[in-house]
Parts: structure tokens; sequence; C-alpha cells
């Protein structure tokens, strides 16, 4: 019943291979390219940030930077999100928004953590 | 009589952005995911909760890393490698990274090519998907045997600093080149499937964006692993 069987299929039989996929998007290769072109350009910025040993709230930022960027392209266009529907788009992408809590409440009991080892096992742990 | 409602409910080449489009399709009776197959829909779940217990891994590492007293190994040196006396910082965790973006980009046109019906494309771009993924777990072999024999890291301790630094390491990236060597057997399977024109007699060439969603899926991990392990 779910089969997503394309009109020309129907018509041809089961004989030789079946056109492109009338109801699939097919685009060009040369995005696929691009992509792939932009995916190498910021991992070697990231790549660079470790090179040239940049610390603190700079190398936070940077690093954090180019991987949401990298992320993004792979979901979106490698992963083919941007041509899916609303209805999966928000069901597969809204639910990991969740984890900002988790990481909040880790990073709470983190420091708790922390400081009991500092303050009363002394420094040990 | 499904087939011939979801057939009217193909907006063309980019599907209906709008609230109201998003607000019908989770109202409807019958499906929500629409003109999606349901291979692929079960797939996009599977990768959710996936994202999940890769999420639980890195924020443990995360409690674990700002909890400890004793310093953190420095990534940047403990994954140094020597050509000829000097070491490069990072350099066989930068070259896994781009081999692994290579096959995600290889995988992409193999999706492609596979809605253009193109069998032997397919195929040879799914081998070479597979080939450059059995590299990226080659290399990751290297790097553990590195770390194991010649560094003394264990998942209990090591020479350089916080003992929680082995742990996880070899659960981090152990659990990830799982799911590569997974990936690379199921690349094989499909694409000799494919190459054997299984996909031309059903006519649906699906499995392959299934697999290939996968594979970009486990791409995707890197980019986390790579930022929050190896470069913070």
């Amino acid at each position: 019943m779910n089969d997503m069987t394309t009109p020309a299929q129907t018509a041809s039989g089961h004989h030789g291979p079946p056109p492109p996929a009338a109801d699939h998007p097919v685009h060009p290769i040369g995005i696929y390219l691009k992509v792939w072109g932009l995916l190498f350009v910021l991992s070697a910025l990231s790549y660079a940030v470790d090179y040239f040993g940049a610390e603190g709230w700079v190398r936070w930022v940077l690093i954090l930077t180019f991987m949401i960027l990298k992320a993004g392209l792979i979901v979106a266009i490698f992963m083919h999100m941007i041509w899916e529907r609303l209805a999966l788009i928000y069901a597969i992408l809204l639910p990991p928004l969740a984890l900002g809590t988790l990481v909040w409440l880790m990073w709470i009991e983190s420091e708790y953590t922390f400081w009991t080892r500092i303050l009363f096992l002394g420094g040990e742990g | 009589m499904s087939t011939i409602v979801r057939k009217e409910e193909v907006h063309g080449p980019v599907a209906d952005h709008s609230l109201q489009a998003f607000a019908e399709d989770w109202a409807s009776d019958q499906e929500v995911f629409k003109a999606v197959h349901w291979g692929k829909a079960m797939m996009w779940i599977f990768l959710l909760s996936d994202t999940f217990i890769f999420s639980c891994f890195l924020v443990s590492y995360m409690t674990m890393r700002s909890s400890v007293t004793e310093p953190w190994p420095n990534p940047s040196e403990v994954f140094a490698l020597s050509f000829g006396g000097q070491p490069i910082p990072l350099i066989l965790i930068a070259i896994m990274t781009f081999v692994l973006i290579s096959s995600s980009g290889t995988m992409a046109m193999a999706v492609n090519f596979g809605y253009r019906r193109n069998r032997r494309a397919t195929a040879a771009l799914m081998a070479v998907t597979a080939l450059l993924g059995a590299t990226f777990v080659g290399m990751q072999a290297f790097e553990w045997s590195k770390l194991i024999f010649e560094e003394g890291v264990r998942p209990w301790g090591n020479p350089m600093g916080a003992a929680q630094f082995g742990a996880s390491f070899f659960m981090i990236t152990g659990f990830h080149g799982l799911h590569v060597s997974a990936g690379v057997i199921m690349l094989v399977i499909v694409a000799s499937r494919v190459i054997r024109g299984h996909y031309d007699r059903t006519g649906d060439y699906s499995a392959v964006e299934i697999a290939g969603l996968y594979w970009h899926f486990v791409d995707l991990v890197w980019v986390f692993i790579f930022a929050f392990f190896y470069l913070w």
C-alpha cells in the first residue's frame, strides 16, 4: 500500500530500468560538489584553530561556529532536509533541543562535583 | 486508495513549508509523513534515537572533563604524529575528518545517481564510499593501537593526566567506529543489490537514499566528536 510506485513504472511493467522517479526532485550534481568543497574549507578552518593554537573564548567560539555550519550543511543538503515537508523537519529537528536541559543540569552537577573534590577531598579524584 | 490520495498531495519538487501544510499533515487521519518512503521515515526516527545515545556519551564526557581536578590530557599533543622528528598536532584526526567528509560527498552523489536510474554510477560511488569508510576504520585502529601500546592509555588511567580521558575516548570513538563499520557492511550489501539490478526491477531506489541517510549521520556525529573531543 505504501509503495512509492511511479506511474511510468506501472505502465512499463518490470522490463528494463524505469525512468527517473517523477515524484522525486533530482538536483544537479554541482550542489553536492559545492557543499563538499565548503565542508573541506570549514574542516580546514577548524583544524587551523588547533594548529595555530587559538585559546580561550576565541577558540570555543570558532570551534562551535565551524561545527554548527558543517552540521547544518550535512543535514540540510546531504541529508536532503531542506527538501522535506515541515511535518518531518520538525519531528526530527525539534526533539534534540531537549538536550539543552541535560547539558545544563549536568554542567551544574559537574561544578558541584568539582568543588566537592577541591574542598573535601583535597583535590583528589 | 491511499496511493491515489498521496499522489495528489505531492506539491512538486519543493515541499510546502507553510505552517498550514504542517498542521494539515499532523492532523490527517492516515499518515503524517506524506510522500516519504516509510523506510526513510523510520531511518530518520532511528537516527533521532541515535542522536540521543551519542549525546549521552558527549554529555557524560563534558561532565567528567569539567569535574576533574587533575589536568585533562591535551588532545592536540596526544594525537600528534611525527614526520621526520617534527610533531604535527592532530594530523591523523584531520586526515580522518577529510576522508569521512569525502565519503559523505560520494554518498550524496550516489543517491542522486540512484534517482537518475544510473545503476553503474550509483554502485561505483557507493563502493568508493565504502572504501573511504573502511579507510577511516583502519586509521582509527592505528590510532587506538598507538594510544594503547605506545602512550599507555587505558579506560581507567593514563600517564598524561585525568584518568577519565581513556574512558571517554574509548567509549565515544569506539561507538562511532562501530557505526562506521556497520555502515560499510550496509553499503556493500546495498551496492551489490544496485549492481545486480535489484532496484531497477522493483523500480524503487529508496534503499540507496536510506543507506545514505545513515552514512551522512555517521559523518555528522564525527563533526561533533571532532569539535568537542579533539579540538576543545
